[in-house]
């Protein structure tokens, strides 16, 4: 764990590098998000500082979008696609039996800190559906046995 | 000799990586000579991973190809399927916009060249914007992305807009269930894009573009950003575009996860920092887009389009297609087929053709029950409407869409019911909570459904009435157009909404 300093030293150092963009602030959390695993409190009166808003607006935009936590989570991420091509082929019922495989619900983490669910609206895979995201790796034709070997394989 | 092994992410979450290793093992172990290049997808993702093996000046195709085949493939033990472009699925297609995609290297700019890249650009350096912008119109190009607005016409109106920047954003935020183009050509023919957004830049006077995609898509992304790299360092992109003295660069940039973001003005917002809430329009982003200057906003392939328009001319292209749906539409194919991927074709296929035939049926072997094409905003089309031409108002008269041009397939066992309710709650997660029919009618529509499937059939006029609301309340197509599934499911298969008062009784 960073302590206070070195967050702040590396907070400051996320929004400088991206300061000269039009438009700066997604970048700058998700630069902040890919860093420290979520978009950390103390990084938010510098945010504002930065783009000239107010901690309202900061805010409104961190709950607007899903991907911005705030909070870190599961050391993996799982994102099961949830939409239509992924439906048409028993996404729905794969997706159910995965959750009670692995005894989480949507948005849920493992106890042990190693894995976070969550529903994604189309990973892009339509035509080899149903698919995942684990981390950044994709499966495609996913099937509960092929998912769970590669969490396994991540995890270990 | 060369090895083909494609780098899509839709190839990768097959194995084309692990196969791609097993190769590279494989070849080492034995001493073979032979280049692994990682190319695009050819798009028939039911053969992913497609590897090709080049030798002799033949190019040949083996798939689908597991790791474990890896050594029986170097054998000379699989049956090959033959050349790609004399694969039915592919023979049949005319590829314009993806006339390269996966035949070359992605990030090889020779590669680019040597199949016609930058041709368009280096006539359109030629060209006055007044010439560019009458190219577009002739070329009868419109929107990808969904809407179908004529391309020129957008283009004409920002190059006529006074501002001291202008600028070319790409709507790359493809969120539609079903599709996957944007993505494909992002991934296996970047530079395609970039060269259309450069004629874009010249044609409206615009120094500075931006691609605005998704963070489902990181393989995209980091492609994108290293072909703009590469672009740069060639002097394509930058101070002086191939020696026109003119200016044009670009970014990527990534949206975090909301679907609405889709839409451009969401997608504007988003872009400045803002919450992707939509705007009301006028003004129209052509005046006051991005940071408030005129901003062209096209869709991927809109944009991918444009360099073969102008290497081989706009008649070339306008005489591809069917009434005022001109060209070539990619479509993708997906969900519950056969044979899924990429088709790009003329305007024009009849829907059924391109289900029964094209895509091969269901993968389940079930009978097709309905179609949604155009994304979770598209309608549902019954087997009853296969005969529908694909194009613009051929499907608009249907009380459908074509969208992006994807199209998922269902069989019989889908329950319509629950992909209308699947709508509603979609449109619920993802509103921007702008306009009320939106916000509040997705959630009313959930409830509503649930009555009705509980047997209240005095529910479905209000669902009716509620839909209405919603198609001439709202501000965009979220809540415009999430109607489109749900009224299309009631229409075509009543039984499943009223049979469902008997079977609660």
């Amino acid at each position: 764990m960073p302590t206070h300093s070195e967050s702040d030293a590396a907070i400051a150092e996320i929004l400088s590098a991206h300061a000269h963009l039009e438009g700066p602030l997604l970048p700058m959390l998700h630069a902040l998000q890919e860093a420290f695993g979520f978009v950390p409190a103390e990084a938010h009166e510098p945010l504002c500082k930065a783009v000239k808003i107010t901690r309202a607006e900061l805010k409104g935009v961190l709950s607007f979008y899903h991907d911005f936590r705030d909070h870190p989570a599961g050391k993996h991420v799982l994102k099961i696609c949830r939409a239509e091509a992924c439906q048409s082929v028993g996404g729905t019922a794969f997706a159910e039996d995965l959750l009670a495989k692995l005894g989480l619900e949507w948005h849920g983490t493992s106890p042990d800190g190693k894995l976070t669910v969550e529903p994604v609206y189309c990973l892009g895979m339509c035509a080899c559906a149903p698919a995942v995201m684990l981390d950044e790796k994709l499966i495609g034709r996913a099937d509960t046995a092929r998912v769970e070997k590669a969490i396994a394989k991540v995890s270990a | 000799m060369k090895i083909y092994v494609p780098l899509d992410s839709a190839a990768k979450a097959l194995g084309a990586d692990e196969v791609a290793d097993a190769i590279t093992q494989e070849i080492a172990a034995r001493g073979i000579d032979a280049e692994i290049v990682r190319n695009g997808t050819r798009g028939m993702i039911w053969l992913e991973p497609l590897v090709e093996i080049e030798q002799d000046g033949e190019r040949l195709a083996y798939g689908p190809i597991s790791e474990g085949d890896v050594a029986a493939l170097l054998d000379g033990k699989i049956e090959t399927l033959g050349k790609v472009e004399d694969i039915p699925f592919f023979a049949r297609q005319t590829r314009l916009t993806f006339a390269r995609c996966g035949i070359t290297d992605p990030l090889s700019l020779s590669d680019y060249e040597a199949h016609d890249g930058l041709k368009g650009l280096r006539r359109a350096i030629g060209m006055s914007q007044d010439a560019i912008i009458d190219e577009v119109k002739t070329s009868g190009l419109r929107g990808r992305g969904g809407a179908g607005f004529p391309t020129g016409i957008k283009w004409d109106t920002v190059r006529l807009a006074h501002a001291p920047q202008k600028y070319i954003v790409c709507n790359a935020d493809e969120g539609d269930s079903g599709t996957f183009a944007d993505r494909m050509i992002m991934e296996g023919d970047p530079f395609t894009l970039i060269e259309g957004m450069a004629i874009a830049g010249l044609g409206c006077g615009a120094t500075k573009g931006y691609i605005y995609t998704r963070s489902e898509y990181p393989d995209a992304v980091a492609i994108m950003r290293r072909a703009i790299e590469i672009a740069r360092d060639a002097g394509i992109l930058g101070d002086d575009v191939l020696g026109s003295g003119r200016a044009f660069d670009m970014e990527v940039r990534v949206g975090a996860g909301a679907y609405v973001c889709g839409e451009e003005t969401s997608l504007l917002n988003s872009l400045e920092g803002k919450r992707g809430t939509v705007r009301a329009k006028p003004p129209l982003p052509a005046l006051e887009g991005f940071l408030g200057r005129p901003t062209v906003v096209n869709n991927v392939i809109s944009l991918a389009t444009v360099p073969v328009i102008f290497a081989e001319g706009a008649e070339h292209y306008a005489n591809f297609g069917l009434g005022r749906s001109k060209g070539t539409m990619p479509i993708q194919i997906a969900g519950n087929v056969k044979f899924g991927g990429l088709f790009e074709t003329a305007f024009g296929m009849p829907l059924g053709e391109l289900v029964n035939d094209v895509a091969g049926g269901t993968a389940s072997g079930r009978p097709v029950k309905a179609v949604q094409v155009g994304g979770p905003l598209g309608a549902y089309l019954h087997p009853d409407q296969f005969e529908t031409p694909f194009g613009y108002e051929e499907f608009d008269g249907q009380k459908a869409l074509i969208g992006h041009a994807g199209i998922v397939v269902f069989d019989d066992s889908a329950d319509m019911l629950a992909m209308a309710r699947f709508a509603m709650e979609f449109c619920a997660v993802e509103s921007c909570g702008k306009c009320t029919p939106c916000r509040i009618g997705a959630v009313r529509g959930v409830e509503t459904l649930d009555r009705i499937k509980e047997g209240d059939a005095s529910a479905i006029p209000l669902l009716e009435d509620l839909c209405e609301v919603m198609v001439d309340g709202s501000l965009c197509a979220l809540g415009g157009f999430t109607p489109y599934p749900v009224l299309s499911a009631l229409r075509h298969f009543p039984e499943e909404f009223a049979a469902q008062k008997e079977a609660a009784e």
